[in-house]
């Protein structure tokens, strides 16, 4: 504990541990101790007590409350109603958290409160060591520099270089290993170009499947599409993904509201049925959200924002690119059918998206 | 060898043998320790010193809501079936029988409904991942503004800002599990951003998801990575992180009786493990109690994973958001010119989505600058000192403010992750918030950085003003000659230490090298330097505080108080000024 000098000397404090290093004043040492009213009161050691072991209690008591919303309330496949089995569940859940909830604070807090009241709280200094002592660290050089010599590494550089080429090759087969991650047949690039959209493929309703007859379209309307021919993909996954390359949203706009269209485009639209990829050309999301007065379609992901009357050019947002229009007409029937797949590649941009098409559809 | 360690004996061999423990504890410990030797443990560790702080605490949040979330994610591994071969769902919640999904999916639905306690242990295994992430950021604050990664611990910060980022990912790949339509629209964000690398990313896609998004086989990947390999490696470094603060021993506040070379706190045996044991019971019980009372993910809501539908105002958890919020705070054109361009090769042009490819950018480099900081702060102020006292945060101005700058722009973004909500919830323009936020994203560190300099820097003299004069006491005093002053109140020696013991060194001058030239990093050191160091304040010197205590005992009752009691505190001195 520091001592106090005397105040004509002019030293302000004399310290017994401090050390000085220039400041104001030298290290007074630890503050004295506070004994708390537990070390010098037995009757506020016992209250603590009381107040620890009623926390204890609230925890078994939390315990049977876990119990009681585990066995008395019914699963939920008990009740023929699902509402009442939600809403069992629903009171299930909230006695289970709390029931544990309380078990645990219990025991949490009473120990805490056990510790801070009743266990010793004095402060205790304990000096720190340096993290290695010279002589260790000489000693451990010496080792070193001997196993080294040992190993005759370094009069042997053959032996050196030969191991390091081998090291250096050693790993590749483990990351030649991890080829066949890709599991699917054709392997490249090519298949993000395509999707199952073709001339004559019929547009029909996402999920139904049910093909739309361009007269049942009202201006103003939009709808989710889906190729016709994506039912006839087997596999759930296969399916999804030439799903998330087909699917579509359609809408039919006055076609006095078509700004300026790109040549070439004049007959992708049906009188005034415009169709688009739904995939956003940003990160990918779904483009779902339609405004029909601003004639503007929404990313509800990163808000990209197109406007569908100027060849879905980008009007706000991160996409750096218009969405691919489909080019769709009507068969004898009346129904909707693309005239093509897309005309450049759909969804987020890829590395390799502006190279030319070997297959020569889409000219780069 | 060193000559600590002894030959062991003949007669020591024998006296091991004959030892007879007396009590039952006793014979139970000495049944082990003469098997595994566990004396010299409980010697060591038994009554080891750690330093008590309430922000001390953050590290141990992070690590109980870790072993919260494996023992909760073991008991839902029972049910959930991590693969994506269907099956027509016929489990309790009626309005998705029938449906055609995945059997995560159904499974996940089926741990939700039809297991007991299912979707309690599914929501506590959820909020104790967001607790784990938050609980190791705050930390990370903690440690940062405090200057606890300073050497000799520098190695053990970047062990944790890699335990922050296997955290997040983590609860990344946790979150895409149950194969709905929010994660499922969450990964397929992750392909875009993946496509988008130059040369590697649509491969990389390709590998991750066994070919085209979504696929067959990205879920028992992610599921592999989820339960397996990112738990073992943030267990890993978990040891490596404890082992080394033991190693270290933990860092102190400055303040009376400490000093770089000691420790001061409490032992482990009772009073630290008493706390520290009944702290994560505490942990533990909060979650809990979330847990029971607030839904999260409510996965049936969102239907099974489908390229087509998407919910507006999905939002990412709480750590993905600056990422979420930077990729939408990017513009895709720039006026009108697209920031998407091609690089016209011979066969044809590459394509760099550079809208995409930015805001990895800010992200890379708080990473980077993350995992780089310790060394890069050491070489600019030149410190080369071993630190086991915290800076308060006023006394290291300029790192506080830098610490407060980045915080800003990661909290704006952090907001841009949600600007629909804000969007929606205060009626606000979507594409203004979007503006601002673009504008804000660079003003606002800058502002941030100014601000919070100032503010240290005002701490700091305020600090000193109390340490000359002492604190305003609020009493007005009426001398005899009519003249009015407050009353101070001087500190005690204990408080004066922590205001007057801290370091404010001058900028220094650029060091010649070998040749006795400076060279040209020097010279951008030295100006570094100069922006880190030149605005200061002066701890309080021996003279003027001695000065000022002649000054305050030179009081108008013609007694002085002696420099003892002005000193020692806990009167009214009074200082006049």
């Amino acid at each position: 504990m520091a001592e106090h000098g005397n105040g004509e000397s002019g030293a302000v404090v004399t310290a017994g541990e401090g050390e000085s290093n220039g400041y104001a004043i030298d290290n007074p040492g630890l503050p004295p101790h506070r004994p708390r009213l537990a070390d010098v009161d037995e009757k506020a050691a016992k209250r603590s007590e009381r107040q620890v072991a009623t926390l204890f209690l609230l925890s078994i008591i939390g315990t049977v409350i876990f119990f009681v919303g585990y066995f008395a309330v019914a699963r939920m496949d008990q009740f023929d109603d699902y509402f009442e089995g939600m809403t069992a569940l629903r009171v299930q859940n909230t006695l289970l958290g709390v029931g544990s909830a309380l078990a645990m604070l219990g025991i949490g807090l009473g120990v805490v409160h056990w510790a801070r009241t009743l266990m010793p709280d004095h402060e205790i200094v304990e000096d720190r060591k340096p993290l290695r002592k010279e002589a260790d660290r000489a000693e451990a050089e010496q080792i070193v520099t001997d196993v080294i010599d040992e190993t005759q590494i370094k009069r042997r550089p053959l032996l050196r270089n030969t191991l390091i080429a081998a090291a250096l090759l050693a790993p590749l087969p483990a990351v030649v290993l991890f080829r066949d991650l890709d599991t699917s047949e054709d392997f490249g690039v090519e298949r993000l170009r395509h999707s199952l959209w073709a001339e004559g493929v019929r547009l029909v309703r996402d999920p139904t499947g049910t093909p739309i007859r361009a007269a049942d379209i009202t201006i103003g309307s939009a709808m989710h599409v889906i190729p016709e021919n994506l039912r006839e993909i087997s596999g759930h996954g296969e399916r999804l993904s030439e799903k998330a390359k087909s699917v579509v949203l359609l809408m039919r706009m006055n076609p006095d509201d078509f700004n300026e269209q790109i040549p070439g485009r004049e007959d992708w639209t049906h009188e005034g049925i415009i169709a688009c990829s739904k995939v956003c050309t940003h990160v990918g999301c779904p483009v779902a959200l339609y405004e029909r007065h601003t004639h503007h379609l929404l990313c509800p992901c990163h808000q990209s924002t197109f406007d569908a009357a100027e060849n879905f050019k980008v009007v706000f947002g991160p996409a750096g690119r218009p969405l691919p229009q489909l080019p769709i007409t009507v068969d004898n029937e009346g129904f909707l059918i693309a005239r093509s797949d897309f005309t450049e590649p759909i969804g987020p941009t890829y590395w390799e998206r502006g190279q030319t098409d070997p297959e020569g559809d889409f000219p780069a | 060898m060193s000559a600590s360690q002894e030959k062991y004996a003949e007669a020591q061999y024998l006296e091991a043998e004959q030892y007879q423990a007396k009590t039952r504890s006793g014979k139970i410990a000495n049944y082990v320790d003469q098997r595994v030797g566990g004396t010299g443990m409980v010697r060591e560790f038994g009554k080891k010193i750690f330093p008590d702080h309430w922000t001390f605490m953050f590290g141990e949040v992070a690590l109980y809501s870790f072993i919260i979330v494996v023992v909760s994610g073991a008991f839902l591994t029972f049910w959930f079936d991590p693969s994506m071969s269907t099956t027509r769902y016929s489990g309790s919640y009626a309005p998705l029988q029938g449906l055609e999904m995945s059997m995560a999916y159904a499974t996940a639905l089926e741990l939700s409904f039809d297991v007991r306690g299912g979707l309690f242990m599914r929501q506590l295994h959820h909020w104790g991942a967001l607790l784990f992430v938050l609980a190791m950021a705050v930390h990370m604050l903690r440690v940062f503004f405090t200057g606890a990664f300073r050497k000799p611990r520098e190695l053990n910060w970047v062990v944790g800002a890699s335990l922050l980022l296997l955290g997040m990912g983590a609860g990344f790949t946790g979150y895409s599990l149950p194969d709905e339509v929010l994660s499922g629209n969450g990964l397929r964000i992750i392909d875009g951003m993946i496509k988008a690398l130059p040369v590697v990313g649509t491969y990389i896609s390709f590998f991750l998801f066994g070919g085209e998004f979504p696929g067959n086989e990205v879920i028992p990947r992610l599921y592999s990575l989820h339960i397996f390999i990112i738990p073992a490696m943030i267990l890993i470094l978990i040891a490596v992180h404890l082992f080394m603060v033991v190693v270290h021993k933990h860092t102190q506040y400055p303040g009376p009786g400490r000093t770089e070379r000691n420790v001061v706190g409490y032992p482990i045996g009772p009073v630290y493990a008493a706390k520290a044991g009944g702290f994560f019971f505490i942990v533990l019980g909060i979650l809990c109690l979330i847990s029971g009372t607030f839904q999260i993910n409510a996965l049936w809501n969102y239907g099974p994973y489908d390229p087509s539908p998407v919910q507006a105002g999905a939002q990412p958890d709480w750590y993905i958001g600056p990422f979420e919020g930077v990729l939408r705070l990017m513009p895709g054109y720039l006026g009108p010119i697209p920031l998407e361009f091609n690089i016209p090769t011979p066969w044809g042009g590459n394509s760099v989505a550079f809208p995409v490819l930015a805001p990895m950018i800010p992200v890379a480099v708080l990473f980077l600058g993350l995992f780089i900081w310790p060394w890069l702060e050491a070489w600019i102020t030149g410190d080369k000192k071993e630190h086991h006292l915290l800076d308060r945060p006023r006394n290291a101005p300029t790192r506080t403010a830098v610490g407060a700058a980045v915080m800003t722009n990661y909290f704006i973004m952090w907001g841009m992750g949600s600007n629909d909500l804000i969007a929606t919830h205060f009626q606000l323009s979507l594409n203004d918030i979007t503006y601002w936020s673009r504008v804000l994203f660079f003003v606002g560190p800058v502002i941030a950085y100014i601000l919070t300099k100032r503010i240290c820097l005002a701490l700091q003299r305020k600090d000193r003003e109390v340490a000359l004069h002492g604190h305003e006491a609020g009493v007005i005093e009426v001398s005899p000659d009519g003249g009015f002053h407050e009353r101070h109140k001087l500190p005690s020696e204990y408080e004066l230490w922590t205001l007057v013991s801290y370091e404010a060194p001058e900028p220094s001058e650029p060091r010649t090298n070998a040749k006795g030239k400076v060279s040209r990093t020097e010279k951008f050191r030295t100006w570094l330097n100069k922006i880190w160091f030149e605005d200061r304040v002066e701890p309080v010197s021996r003279e003027e505080y001695l000065e000022a205590l002649e000054h305050s005992g030179d009081h108008e009752d013609g007694a002085p108080k002696s420099l003892e009691a002005a000193s020692s505190g806990g009167e009214l001195g009074s200082g006049r000024h």
